[in-house]
């Protein structure tokens, strides 16, 4: 018996391209019988999450890596290949389990979806680019999975199509990705200009070797992608409007993994941002920014997913700041840790949703006596988020804080009084969902086992995977570090203050907060619209282009492209109808003619033989 | 020389009577005087070449099939009269 599971942990090992296959399959097979599948979709499109935690837990010791030529072009050879290394099982593991808790978590919450099928077609497709994202041993597959995550989560944004807001996310989350994306492809040029190849395992040795301005540039042009993607200042806007998904993407995508890809792809360069400190600095200082401007935006959110939606920017703003002191290590751990507790906080919301009818906080209140699950799983992940011992948010952020306040003193204040905020308005959140006097008279309860059991699998590893730390340092080839004991009671001592600040204030439901006046109340209510920052892009970015695209539209295009088309066509019609007088079908006309002609003829042979 | 500009001014007025007259019979015949217009240019050919026999033979050919052409030709024209198409604007089938 052992030795099958062996040989099979073998095979998953030595070909973890199964994990891009299986899922990619699937999601085709689902697609090509959208019709015919029904409510069998969703455990049929749970063998592809599974796939991926066989894979990353049988690649954990170092896994198989090669590679297929895939365009050949001269001298110039493009590889699409594959690497299972630690880094790669690890984030194997982490999206195949949240996958499927949240695949398993969407029977539930998608039951009775008119787009079901389609649904679990496109998580399928998803959770094959996250794998062919992690795996990819170059940057072309890697940016191959960079685009395909990208365009799942436009079309799960845009599920509910019909839905103008929905759709209008949808693009947006697609253009703001846009940018960052293309200085990530200006990124690779320089890479490909400078080294000749974009195979990982021979640009990192070469990147010290490099001219610094190249490898400056290289690291700045990856990060602006890594930005783009993990919705870092100044390209955050398009997360909270993704919340327009169903909850479970929320959870998936814009928590869990697509979004911390960003880090992820640092993480896998990282020897291009050694030899590049202008990065690093860069990364740290947006980094920090976010993790504190999100965390007082998330603070007078009224809608439970905007709230989770900033907090997420936030986190990845730790993860970013903790990759700016060079600590890559401990940001992959707070990426795992957070995509547990995340992918939890919004399974929750989802429930909540689910079962109140609502999103709003202030309709809310009480939930704890009719969803005890949900509350109670909610609660852990509350406490993972704001750094209470002993769940693991407690320890990854700590490691994150105490490099950050070693390397760089005022960014490790910052991301301290983020951490405060953090546990003011998870604290906030919690008791105007949960506690008190129900507000709306909307009958709450409690969802069904699909959707409870994610929840506590979820809840469990948000409870335990803290002790992890050395593990996964291990296998990523780092050094754990050991517990700091003094900042450690202070970021408890923060948490606890925050946290205890934000209950009391959300002691009435919300009343103190409705009644705020002078200048709290303008301070709230700016940082409730986020500092009318989006107003401020529209305004200053996307009129002008659109002023810019009319303009284009009616010189370029319309006088332009389609007066040479259509002016073409109107001569060949003009020419048509001139000579289609000619063909009037009287025999007597075109014999005349044919005289006519044999008459020219004659002369033209006249006037050669003369 | 002179049945040469004889046989062009026949194919000449045939063409034209061919050409515009309306009437089918006049264009029959009008097709008739192209014709005997091309035989003569065939006689005067066989009256000053080396070889005449040649040319008198193809002449007799072209007699011959010019008779049958015109027993079938009226034949349709008869038809057509008969079914009161006597003029050329009636036949319309190769009418775009």
């Amino acid at each position: 018996m052992s030795g099958l599971v062996e040989w099979k942990m073998g095979l998953l090992a030595g070909a973890p391209w199964v994990a891009v296959l299986v899922p990619l399959v699937l999601a085709a097979v689902i697609a090509a019988g959208v019709r015919f599948w029904g409510r069998a979709a969703a455990p049929v499109a749970l063998i592809g999450p599974l796939t991926l935690v066989g894979v990353g837990a049988a690649s954990l010791q170092g896994g198989g890596h090669g590679a297929f030529e895939w365009i050949s072009a001269g001298a110039s050879v493009i590889r699409l290949g594959w690497n299972a290394d630690g880094l790669a099982a690890v984030m194997l593991l982490v999206v195949g389990v949240v996958a499927a808790c949240v695949m398993l978590f969407s029977i539930g919450y998608m039951h009775g979806e008119r787009g079901y099928v389609r649904y679990f077609a496109i998580l399928s497709l998803f959770t094959a680019a996250m794998a062919l994202l992690v795996i990819a041993s170059d940057l072309v597959g890697l940016f191959l999975g960079w685009e395909l995550v990208g365009a799942c989560s436009f079309l799960l944004i845009g599920f509910w199509y019909e839905k103008p807001s929905a759709a209008e996310a949808a693009r947006k989350a697609f253009m703001v990705t846009r940018v960052g994306d293309s200085a990530m492809l200006v990124g690779m040029a320089l890479l490909w200009s400078s080294t000749g190849t974009l195979e990982l395992s021979k640009i990192l040795p070469a990147a010290a070797g490099l001219p610094h301005a190249v490898v400056a540039g290289v690291a700045i042009c990856l990060l602006a992608g890594a930005v783009g993607k993990s919705a870092q200042f100044p390209l955050h806007i398009w997360l909270p409007d993704a919340m327009e998904g169903p909850t479970p993407v929320s959870a998936l995508i814009h928590a869990a993994t697509m979004v911390a890809a960003g880090v992820f792809l640092v993480a896998r360069t990282w020897p291009i941002f050694e030899a590049a400190p202008e990065a690093r600095t860069i990364a740290l200082a947006l980094g920090t920014i976010t993790a504190l401007g999100a965390a007082t935006i998330a603070l007078p959110q009224t809608d439970i997913k905007k709230v989770l939606a900033y907090s997420t920017i936030s986190q990845l703003g730790f993860m970013f700041a903790a990759l700016g002191v060079g600590a890559w290590s401990v940001a992959l751990f707070h990426l795992v840790t957070h995509a547990a507790f995340k992918a939890l906080l919004f399974l929750a919301s989802g429930s909540v949703i689910h079962g109140s009818g609502t999103q709003d906080l202030r309709e809310m209140g009480g939930l704890r006596a009719r969803m005890p699950i949900t509350a109670v799983t909610w609660i852990v992940g509350g406490l993972a988020l704001a750094g209470i011992p002993p769940t693991a948010g407690f320890f990854s952020k700590d490691e994150v804080v105490a490099q950050v306040l070693h390397a760089a003193p005022w960014a490790g204040v910052a991301l301290m009084l983020a951490s405060l905020l953090t546990a003011a308005y998870m604290a906030r959140a919690t008791r105007l969902a949960f506690f008190g006097q129900a507000r709306a008279g909307k009958h709450g309860h409690e969802s069904p086992w699909t959707m409870t059991v994610p929840l506590v699998v979820l809840a469990a590893l948000a409870l335990t995977l803290g002790f992890a730390g050395a593990g996964v340092a291990g296998v990523l080839g780092a050094e754990a570090e050991p517990l700091q004991i003094p900042l450690a009671a202070l970021a408890v001592g923060i948490a606890v203050v925050g946290g205890v600040a934000g209950w009391l204030f959300a002691e009435d439901g919300g009343q103190r907060e409705a009644g705020l006046k002078g200048a709290s109340a303008s301070v709230w209510n700016a940082a409730r619209t986020g500092y009318g920052y989006d107003d401020l892009i529209g305004r200053a970015v996307v009129r002008p282009m659109a002023l810019l695209a009319r303009v284009t539209d009616a010189m370029a295009d319309r006088a332009g492209v389609d007066g040479v088309a259509e002016g073409v066509g109107a001569v060949a019609r003009k020419l048509g109808s001139a000579l289609s007088d000619i063909q009037n079908g009287d025999g007597q006309w075109y014999a005349a003619l044919i005289a006519a002609g044999v008459v020219v003829l004659l002369a033209a042979v006249v006037w050669v033989a003369r | 020389m002179q049945s040469l500009l004889l046989a062009s001014a026949l194919i000449g007025l045939g063409l034209y009577g061919a050409l515009t007259r309306r009437d089918l019979i006049a264009v029959l015949a009008s097709i008739e005087v192209m014709l005997g217009g091309a035989q003569l240019l065939l006689a005067a050919y066989a009256a000053v070449t080396a070889a005449p026999s040649i040319a008198q033979g193809v002449n007799l050919v072209v007699l011959a099939v010019g008779a049958s052409e015109a027993a079938i030709g009226l034949a349709l024209v008869v038809v057509l009269v008969r079914r009161g198409r006597r003029r050329t604007e009636d036949i319309e089938e190769v009418r775009g």
